[in-house]
């Protein structure tokens, strides 16, 4: 099989005569590691090199003969288009408000399962609802609610007629509400895991040196969980980062809303403008990348720690 | 230890966040129950009149019910195919010494954080040229891809915790290694198997991106997908009842295995996501 092309060209040996129980060890953990191995660079390998590939040829697929290489002008388009910076704009809005609503929000679930007795088990239980909601359904549930024909929202709060979905920030904020609905578990449950980690002696220790409960928080709880805290942030921005589905069902990117997934599907689906839609693809990559690189080496997110996820 | 008022304030909190969670599906399921015609009309919670009638139109809609067996047949290959993947590799890592370990895990990770639609122009190419547009593999196969990630970590790190020994003992008493995987560690792996097959379903259960993009019609839409493109039991009738009484039949099952599996999916989410 195809691991053989991986085994000679091992330089970590280090011994250099393997004994038969080691060889056959390592040969068994290679077979079973390369199904999975093997999927997973079908799914994102290929795809990628062919998405910078044809990103460096003007070509829609309604005029395939026409296809022909540009070199980066495809880039330059993008980077010149205001259309590009303003989805930027949004995302990044979207982004900064969903993962700092997450994380007090988060926080809160966390203390309230970590420290009430009554309900507890209920709580955990309720929490993981909308963990399990599928996306689609969280949106058009808030969709709903604010919307002018079906919802209740403008009657509860004495709204009158005020139309959610025709103005840039009320739609943006319905989508960010839903967002934060249906993943504030996820950082609730990560943090709930960094509590648990927090030494109880410490806290007492705080107690009796007359710490107010503010004081314990700033000085006690929060540092020592700041590597749960960096892991969900870090998990749940780049994941907001992509947000597509709350966008698609309550606005398809109308009001300015258009976050840069939606802008990569719009291009390369429903545009077919492959050559283009690409380019924004590989640009979208490029600032995941980016963004994981300040977490992991600007604020030492130590993924090692990371053995859950998501 | 605490005050009365203190434990008050804790239960008013956990009664809140109850009420935050549940709340969107009550809304939803109560909306399914309106007639159709009380969109617009109507602007309160409840129903005016209570009918069934949008979950005979649902069920009535061939593009719903093929979507429903479409998700149904596909998230449980895909987490099949995804889970026996994961387990093999979770078990390299956890128990064997060869190369390329923390490549694998780094691996899963990048993929994790992968922005999804970026990959989905060249796999409608790829797909649509191989002939696996708008077909179940077409789906299964980035299902189980992106899914193992979650997978391989969630099991690896459950595999830390098994005692080996056991496994020695049996090839002690000479069992093959494969032997000893199969008789004595599948039985004890399988809790943390089941927690990372629950977490696969959810994820594949929840997507929409793929769905939308490398389906068209009924022969392999998935329900997500499905239900953007809902028109209702007629053009001239608003869709949202007859989609919140689709949203509520495949919120079901989520419902069923939240209940049933509650402490698993909890572990599964923090087993040491951060280190112990």
């Amino acid at each position: 099989m195809t691991i053989s092309i991986e085994r000679p060209a091992a330089p970590a040996v280090a011994r250099p005569e393997l004994s038969d129980r080691l060889r056959s060890e390592r040969r068994l953990g290679l077979l079973l590691s390369t199904p999975a191995v093997l999927i997973m660079l079908l799914v994102t390998a290929y795809p990628l090199v062919n998405a910078v590939y044809l990103s460096l040829f003007s070509y829609r697929l309604t005029a395939p003969n026409e296809r022909h290489f540009v070199g980066l002008s495809n880039y330059g388009t993008v980077l010149s288009d205001s259309l590009w910076w303003q989805d930027v704009l949004t995302t990044l809005i979207i982004t900064v408000i969903t993962v700092g609503v997450e994380l007090v929000l988060g926080f809160g679930f966390a203390m309230v399962m970590h420290r009430a007795i009554f309900l507890r088990r209920t709580v955990r239980t309720s929490i993981l609802l909308p963990y399990g909601i599928i996306t689609v359904v969280s949106a058009y549930a808030w969709k709903f609610a604010f919307d002018l024909n079906s919802g209740f929202v403008n009657q509860w709060f004495g709204l009158g007629n005020f139309a959610w979905f025709s103005h840039t920030w009320s739609s943006l904020f319905v989508i960010i509400f839903s967002e934060v609905w249906k993943t504030t578990p996820f950082v609730s449950l990560l943090l709930l895991a960094g509590l648990a980690q927090v030494p109880g002696d410490l806290q007492e220790a705080a107690v009796v040196d007359g710490a107010t409960a503010w004081q314990r928080l700033r000085r006690v709880t929060l540092p020592n969980m700041k590597g749960a805290i960096m892991v969900a942030v870090l998990f749940r921005t780049l994941d907001a980062w992509r947000i597509f589905d709350n966008v698609y069902i309550m606005t398809v990117g109308a009001q300015k809303t258009e976050t840069l997934s939606f802008l990569t599907y719009r291009q390369t689906i429903t545009r077919t403008a492959i050559g283009l839609g690409d380019a924004v693809g590989v640009l979208l990559f490029v600032s995941v990348l980016l963004i994981a690189a300040v977490f992991i080496r600007g604020f030492r997110v130590d993924l090692s720690q990371v053995r859950g996820g998501r | 230890m605490e005050s009365t008022r203190a434990k008050a304030l804790w239960i008013v909190a956990s009664v809140l966040i109850l009420i935050w969670t549940i709340f969107p599906t009550l809304w939803i399921l109560s909306l399914s129950f309106k007639e159709p015609g009380e969109i617009g009309q109507n602007p309160s919670f409840l129903p005016k009149h209570w009918t069934g009638v949008n979950y005979r139109t649902v069920f009535k809609t061939d593009l719903f019910t093929s979507a429903l067996r479409n998700s149904i047949i596909i998230s449980l290959v895909a987490t099949l195919v995804g889970v026996v993947f994961a387990t093999l590799v979770a078990y390299a890592i956890a128990r064997l010494e060869f190369p390329g370990k923390r490549a694998i895990l780094s691996f899963a990770l990048a993929i994790a954080m992968f922005p999804v639609v970026a990959l989905v122009g060249p796999l409608f190419n790829l797909w649509r040229n191989i002939g696996l547009y708008d077909t179940y593999a077409g789906l299964i196969i980035p299902y189980v891809s992106f899914a193992l990630p979650l997978a391989i970590w969630t099991l690896s790190a459950f595999f830390r915790e098994i005692p080996w020994e056991m496994e020695q003992a049996a090839q002690v008493d000479g069992a093959t290694t494969w032997q000893a995987f199969r008789r004595v560690i599948v039985p004890l792996a399988a809790p943390g198997v089941f927690t990372a097959a629950i977490l696969t379903f959810f994820f594949c259960w929840n997507d929409f991106v793929f769905g939308i993009s490398l389906t068209s019609t009924g022969r392999a839409r998935p329900v997500p997908a499905a239900l953007s493109s809902f028109t209702g039991a007629s053009q001239f009738q608003q869709p949202d009842t007859a989609i919140a009484a689709a949203a509520v039949v495949v919120t079901v099952p989520v419902i069923v295995i939240v209940l049933l599996f509650q402490r698993r999916i909890v572990a599964g989410l923090t087993s040491g996501a951060v280190k112990g």
